[in-house]
């Protein structure tokens, strides 16, 4: 395995590069070719965007659906309430994950999205990082028969888990990540009717590893101050590419250039916000029909989100594993740092407070914002006991808050405003004079 | 010279169930009142454990099943949202408020995401306890899941071994898997009884009885249902005219036993999926080889069906309809603890299947903390009596 020590070459420049208007055209054009993809006799997998297992679809050229991307977009296009809706009319309770009735109502919808017909799937791909996942694919048997592999992918065990590359507990989790991956190149075998490439397969990983360095760049840039994006806005242009072009040479070079054109935006010393006041981490998932004015709210104050557990968790976790792929062992080398990404990326969760401690000190955050999301207990049920640690402990100031993924039923505008007032009341005071420009700039925006 | 009481089997039940509730009821014994044998105390969460591993290392298994509804919740409430089950928060409120102090660990397992955090929780509250998520897997189809599950449990042996200060020996192991099987066969007889003679065992029984396991040494369990079952078979009380239901969605957070008397005051409950981790393993443990083998092999080839546990062999309304048949049920009842999102997914597929077969059913909801059943009395009343006239 190499580490991601060994870094890129410097790319060209990035002129006129607009990371959201180029992540638009690519998710277009994502949703463009899964409408032809039946026409055209190919593949469809559908795969979640945590533990999925994609370099080896990918290599299969199997076409791949994101149903939670299906239903975020739902959400961005202001279209989720009627899906929502169709769905808890058909019986689902309003209790469970929102994303999944979304993708019911599509189901109930004949599979019409506002982004386009989305393909019925010959494979589904369900890991256990999010228990749902296997739920939602259980869906997906029961109505569309559709072939379910579930991945399997043991997570952290406890507190203070060190596991390090070529210890016996990573080789042990590793060989179980590798017997089912034989299983799942077994199954795609049989569905395309083609023997697995296995230069293909490390060709694949050659462009990961690639985004991966770029990623973690692009991470590192936001420690900066004034840091150049916000991670729970253009951060959710960035993650978007990162799964549904992973390993794609599209998702490469727009990585590429997303590097540049931050690292452009630094050395011009050029922030997101103009005034930039408080440096914030967010931790939970974003309100896709909100989140810009969520962000907006905060941004008023000269608030910023400078990192989110989100860009992990939601990407995969490899940055956190700070691992690439040895690509003269892709099998082994992709069973090890799924494996050891399920551990340091996505199961971590269950053990939030040891990452946030570590972000707080990395980005250097004046406070953290919780976004709790009722239906999502993946990211919210260990939140308020997360916050009050890190309150008693770090004694770090934190904000929590409650809304949905893309219900929009749950958003509640005032509700939200005066709680990010007074965080932000809260926490000039602590750090001196109260922001008076925050204030006056908030009051002037909801007049 | 005291006279011997003349064996009476109505006596001999209550004084059982008496024991069964009282220990259900109990706090904690402390450190030196552990029963015999036992150096301490290890908790578990629903729904399946290996509890011979701790049994083996001189740890008496608590299964942690929250806390029922006559608990005051003063702490969790502000550590765990509102829109997460019951079970999950009254555990962590009983871990807050000291109620599981005694405990040496705490061990949960990934069948749904609350219950994962309950690991984070516990090491962030009670970082001198042992807080573990033992990663039973969700894939067991897959060949190499055994050897995966088996790797796991000699983790689990070893953290145990460490927290004891004692080893784990093969024979020791071997002995409990013995206890366990004999166990678990007895629970088979009980669940045969209310199968073929349920107006001898009632729900809410059956659910004291086996619900005991989770308090005492599996030797005490044992010789209570040997006497249980022997009561039970003795009675002489006459079959009613009740429908005959399967009772679903109790697998892990616990219906109030006074839901269950509503069910059995109107049915006869013939199977049900209540604390099925107690009876996860349907056949005997071999008792010969590798102990922890045996053990992990059993999981994936021994095993029942639940909610939180995906098995490609196992359809969930596969093993409904088999659990219909095998009780010759007329009826479902189906469950889901509220906020429970894999039980509440599955209550619907379930409701969709029964509609298609033509099988009657009534859907509930419940939580473990709920204290109102009059209108949930109704309405199993009026479910059972339309059974009846249909089947008339
Ligand atoms: S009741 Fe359901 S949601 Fe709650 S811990 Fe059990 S399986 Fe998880």
């Amino acid at each position: 395995m190499n580490t991601v020590a060994e870094k890129m070459p410097p790319a060209p420049a990035a002129a006129g590069f607009d990371p959201r208007v180029e992540g638009q055209r690519l998710i277009r054009q994502w949703y463009a070719e899964l409408e032809q993809a039946s026409e055209l006799g190919q593949p469809v997998a559908n795969v979640f965007v945590m533990g999925n297992a994609v370099e080896i679809l990918r290599a299969f050229d199997f076409k791949l659906v994101f149903p939670e991307i299906n239903s975020l977009q739902t959400g961005v296009r202001k279209a989720s309430e009627e899906y929502i809706r169709l769905s808890e009319d058909y019986g689902m309770s309003p209790d469970v994950c929102s994303y999944v009735k979304a993708d019911v109502g599509l189901i109930l919808k004949e599979h019409r999205h506002p982004a386009g017909r989305i393909p019925k799937a010959h494979l589904a791909v369900a890991s256990n990082m999010c228990n749902t996942f296997i739920k939602w694919a259980e869906i997906w048997e029961r109505w569309l028969k559709t072939p379910t592999f579930v991945l399997d992918l043991p997570g952290q065990r406890s507190a203070g888990w060190q596991v390090r590359p070529g210890d016996a507990q990573h080789a042990a989790d590793a060989r179980w990540v590798e017997a089912q991956f034989q299983e799942l190149i077994a199954r795609c075998e049989a569905i395309t009717g083609r023997k697995l490439d296995l230069e293909r397969l490390a060709e694949i990983e050659e462009r990961v590893n690639r985004m991966v360095l770029h990623w973690n760049n692009v991470m590192v840039l936001n420690r900066v101050c004034p840091a150049p994006y916000n991670a729970m806005l253009d951060g959710l242009t960035f993650i978007g590419i990162m799964n549904v072009y992973r390993g794609a040479p599209e998702g490469v070079e727009f990585m590429r250039t997303l590097e540049e054109h931050l690292k452009a935006k630094v050395a011009r010393g050029e922030g997101r916000v103009a005034e930039e006041r408080f440096r914030l981490l967010f931790s939970g998932t974003p309100c896709y029909v909100s989140m810009r004015r969520l962000v907006e709210l905060f941004e008023t104050w000269g608030g910023v989100f400078a990192y989110s557990d989100y860009l992990t968790f939601a990407a995969g976790g490899m940055d956190a594993a700070e691992l690439l792929y040895d690509t003269s062992r892709p099998l082994e080398s992709l069973a090890e740092v799924t494996a050891l990404a399920a551990q340091r990326g996505l199961s971590n969760q269950f053990f939030a407070h040891e990452r946030l401690a570590r972000q707080i000190r990395d980005y250097g955050a004046d406070g953290v914002v919780f976004h709790g999301i009722k239906s999502c207990r993946f990211v919210s049920s260990g939140m308020a006991d997360t916050r009050e640690y890190l309150n008693r402990r770090l004694e770090v100031p934190t904000l929590y808050i409650e809304s949905d993924l893309i219900d929009p039923r749950y958003w509640s505008d005032a509700q939200i405003k005066n709680r990010v007032d007074a965080f932000f009341e809260a926490l000039g005071q602590r750090g001196g004079a109260a922001p008076a420009r925050g204030a006056a700039e908030a009051q002037r925006r909801s007049a | 010279m005291t006279a011997q009481l003349p064996y009476d089997h109505e006596t001999e039940l209550e004084h059982v169930l008496e024991r069964c509730n009282a220990a259900r009821q109990a706090p904690l014994p402390a450190k030196d009142a552990l029963p015999e044998g036992f150096s301490g105390l290890l908790g578990h969460f629903p729904v399946y454990f290996p509890e011979e591993i701790a049994h083996a290392a001189g740890l008496l298994p608590v299964n942690v099943l929250g806390g029922g509804n006559r608990l005051e919740m003063k702490h969790a409430d502000a550590r765990m949202g509102s829109f997460v089950c019951s079970i999950c928060r009254s555990t962590a409120e009983l871990g807050l408020n000291g109620s599981l102090a005694g405990l040496a660990g705490f061990v949960t397992h990934p069948i749904c995401d609350a219950a994962k955090h309950l690991a984070g929780i516990w090491s962030r509250n009670f970082p001198e306890q042992l807080s573990q998520i033992l990663y039973l897997p969700q894939n067991v189809n897959t060949p190499g899941a055994v050897r995966y599950i088996a790797a796991e449990y000699q983790r689990l042996r070893a953290e145990l071994e460490k927290a004891t200060g004692r080893r784990v020996e093969d024979e020791a192991l071997r002995a409990s898997i013995r206890l366990y099987n004999h166990n678990r066969a007895l629970l088979r007889e009980l669940y045969a009884v209310r199968r073929d003679e349920p107006w001898k065992l009632s729900c809410i029984e059956s659910s004291l009885l086996t619900r005991a396991r989770t308090r005492m040494p599996c030797e005490e369990h044992t010789a209570l249902l040997g006497r249980a079952l022997d009561a039970v078979r003795h009675r002489a009380l006459r079959a009613q005219d009740k429908p005959r239901v399967v009772f679903v969605g109790g697998f892990c957070e616990q219906p109030p036993v006074e839901m269950l008397e509503t069910l059995d005051d109107n049915c006869y409950v013939v199977d049900d999926d209540l604390l099925i981790g107690l009876r996860w393993l349907s056949a005997d443990v071999p008792e010969t080889g590798d102990p922890i083998w045996a053990l992990a092999e059993s999981y994936v080839e021994r095993s029942a069906a639940s909610p939180v546990q995906h098995d490609a062999r196992k359809s969930k309304e596969g093993y409904l309809m088999a659990m219909l048949r095998e009780a010759r049920a007329d009826a479902a009842i189906l469950t889901a603890a509220k906020f429970c999102e894999p039980g509440l997914d599955d209550q619907l597929a379930w409701s969709k299947h029964l509609d298609e077969a033509g099988i009657p059913y009534l859907v509930l909801e419940f939580e473990e903390k709920m204290t109102s059943f009059e209108q949930m009395a109704m309405q199993v009343e009026t479910f059972a009596e339309s059974l009846l006239f249909a089947l008339a």
